[in-house]
């Protein structure tokens, strides 16, 4: 049984590898041994990112200072997030339960929702400044709609018959909050947790772009303006890989928490 | 005044919806006394309002007119002494089986070693010793409506109100299910309110079939099942039985 699964395992993986390794023979054939590609090939981008994390191979402004531009981007990712989640979970709680939270908010909130988070970059430079905090307030602006919209849906669409079930049982009004709709709006709660984070990731970039000295998204744009478009890449391939390693543990946290749904469990 | 040995008295009961600006009358000057420990079925086709009366006696829903009392006290609000059985279940997902039959229990602030001996009380009583870790999306049909069952008995129901709680279910479970059901029952002599629209079933369970009709709602035969129990549907007794009831409720 257990030779059965781990066969099956090894074969996804094997699976999984196909598109990425076809995609990089496809990339070091047509870029490899070219007098003027302004696409580098796939050796001299793995060459830049050993020297970007580890230096020793160029010796040059970057090299070695990967941690630290993973560092600052992580910490505005997760910090923008955690606030965005602070201030969506309760807002989204009250306008889903609340029908006059809900008749003097929502229809604000749902004017704004469809302005791209990018397009606040030039406010939020006037407001915050040409630094750090405009970054953090997009990554904010960012998550902050996908766990407001999942939480509000999570808590309006508990099923009726829970509430009776409770009641029946001997649970005050007052207590329904926290014994059948919180628990029952977990799952939504928890993908707009998961899509935040998410949308996090991609606005950190944006974010960084304008005039901030630390951060992925700023040595990305710093590296286009100096033509080192393997830099650029290495950006890129970090970002990918601590995007998916902070979904991949969010994913974790949702297997414990929410063993008992059936779409998580 | 009211018989002091009625659990249940329901008099002059009339319930109307309001639906697109029209009044429905879901059950029209409904009364019925239910003495305490007595099995009543209640059996009808769809828009008789027998569930409706099962829910206005849960509390779930209030009456137009009419007065529903419980040991001549009004029914207000839903409450653990009416324990309702859903069709449907309607146990907590994120509940363990032995978290969902101490609910109620710890939901009322009982001392956690109470909760923790009437939760496994219950759960053994159900059979679901076995499954007491289990998640309700874990269950079969037939094992979550155990779980329902002992949930409202864990909480000290005197009534257990029962709507189509088989309903869903494959015939051989159901047959399990009942027999269960009436082992339960003679043990601890609960009242049961059972709504079915099946006529064998209510044979094999009531001591009382209340027979209700549509259009309005209404109830139009009150009998007793005079049958020895354990019952046989083989038995011609019960055979004639349900020829009777089948043709009261119209069908042939």
């Amino acid at each position: 049984m257990s030779a059965r699964f781990s066969r099956a395992g090894t074969q996804n993986i094997a699976l999984a590898l196909c598109a990425p390794v076809l995609f990089l023979i496809f990339w070091h054939f047509s870029t490899s041994g070219r007098a003027f590609s302004l696409i580098p090939p796939p050796l001299d981008v793995g060459k830049q990112l050993w020297d970007l994390a580890f230096g020793g191979v160029w010796d040059d402004l970057y090299s070695g200072t990967l941690l630290e531009h993973a560092v600052a981007s992580v910490s505005r990712v997760y910090g923008g997030f955690l606030l965005a989640a602070a201030c969506a979970l309760p807002l989204g709680m009250l306008i889903g339960r609340v029908a006059l939270v809900r008749a003097a908010l929502d229809p604000t909130l749902q004017l704004m929702r469809p302005i791209p988070v990018t397009a606040w970059l030039p406010l939020a430079m006037i407001v915050f400044g040409i630094g750090p905090t405009s970054a953090f307030f997009l990554v904010f602006l960012g998550a902050f709609y996908p766990i407001l919209v999942n939480t509000i849906f999570g808590v309006r669409n508990v099923e009726p018959r829970l509430f009776e079930a409770a009641v029946m049982l001997g649970v005050s009004p007052s207590a329904l909050f926290w014994k059948v709709v919180l628990p029952a709006s977990l799952p939504s709660i928890f993908t707009g947790l998961r899509l935040g984070l998410g949308f996090a990731w991609v606005v950190i970039v944006v974010g960084e772009m304008t005039g901030v000295q630390t951060g992925l998204g700023a040595i990305i744009m710093e590296a286009r303006q100096l033509s080192r478009t393997e830099i650029v890449i290495s950006g890129m391939i970090t970002i990918g890989l601590l995007g998916y390693i902070s979904d991949y543990l969010v994913q974790l946290l949702g297997k414990r928490l929410l063993r008992w749904s059936p779409q998580h469990g | 005044m009211a018989d002091p040995l009625n659990i249940l008295d329901i008099t002059h009961v009339t319930k109307r919806f309001d639906f697109q600006d029209t009044k429905i009358v879901a059950l029209s000057d409904a009364s019925l006394e239910i003495r305490k420990g007595e099995f009543v079925c209640l059996i009808g086709p769809s828009g008789c309002g027998k569930s409706t009366l099962l829910r206005m006696i849960g509390g779930f829903e209030t009456p137009s007119e009419g007065r529903l009392a419980m040991w001549d006290t009004p029914i207000g609000a839903p409450g653990p002494d009416r324990g309702m059985v859903f069709q449907d279940y309607g146990l907590f997902p994120w509940l363990t089986v032995s978290k969902n039959v101490g609910f109620g229990p710890a939901a009322r602030g009982r001392p956690s070693a109470e909760v923790a001996e009437t939760t496994k009380r219950f759960v053994d009583m159900v059979g679901l010793t076995r499954f007491a870790d289990a998640y309700p999306h874990q269950l079969s049909g037939g094992m979550k409506q155990r779980v329902a069952i002992a949930r409202v008995l864990a909480n000290e129901a005197e009534i257990v109100l029962m709507d189509e709680p088989f309903g869903a279910l494959d015939a051989m479970t159901r047959e399990n299910l009942q027999q269960e059901l009436l082992e339960i029952w003679k043990r601890t002599k609960l009242t049961v309110i059972f709504v079915t629209h099946a006529i064998e079933e209510a044979i094999l369970l009531a001591d009382r079939i209340v027979v209700m009709s549509p259009g309005p709602g209404r109830i139009v035969a009150d009998e007793r099942v005079e049958l020895p129990r354990p019952r046989d549907p083989t038995d011609p007794d019960f055979n004639a039985l349900r020829r009777h009831f089948s043709g009261m409720l119209g069908h042939h």
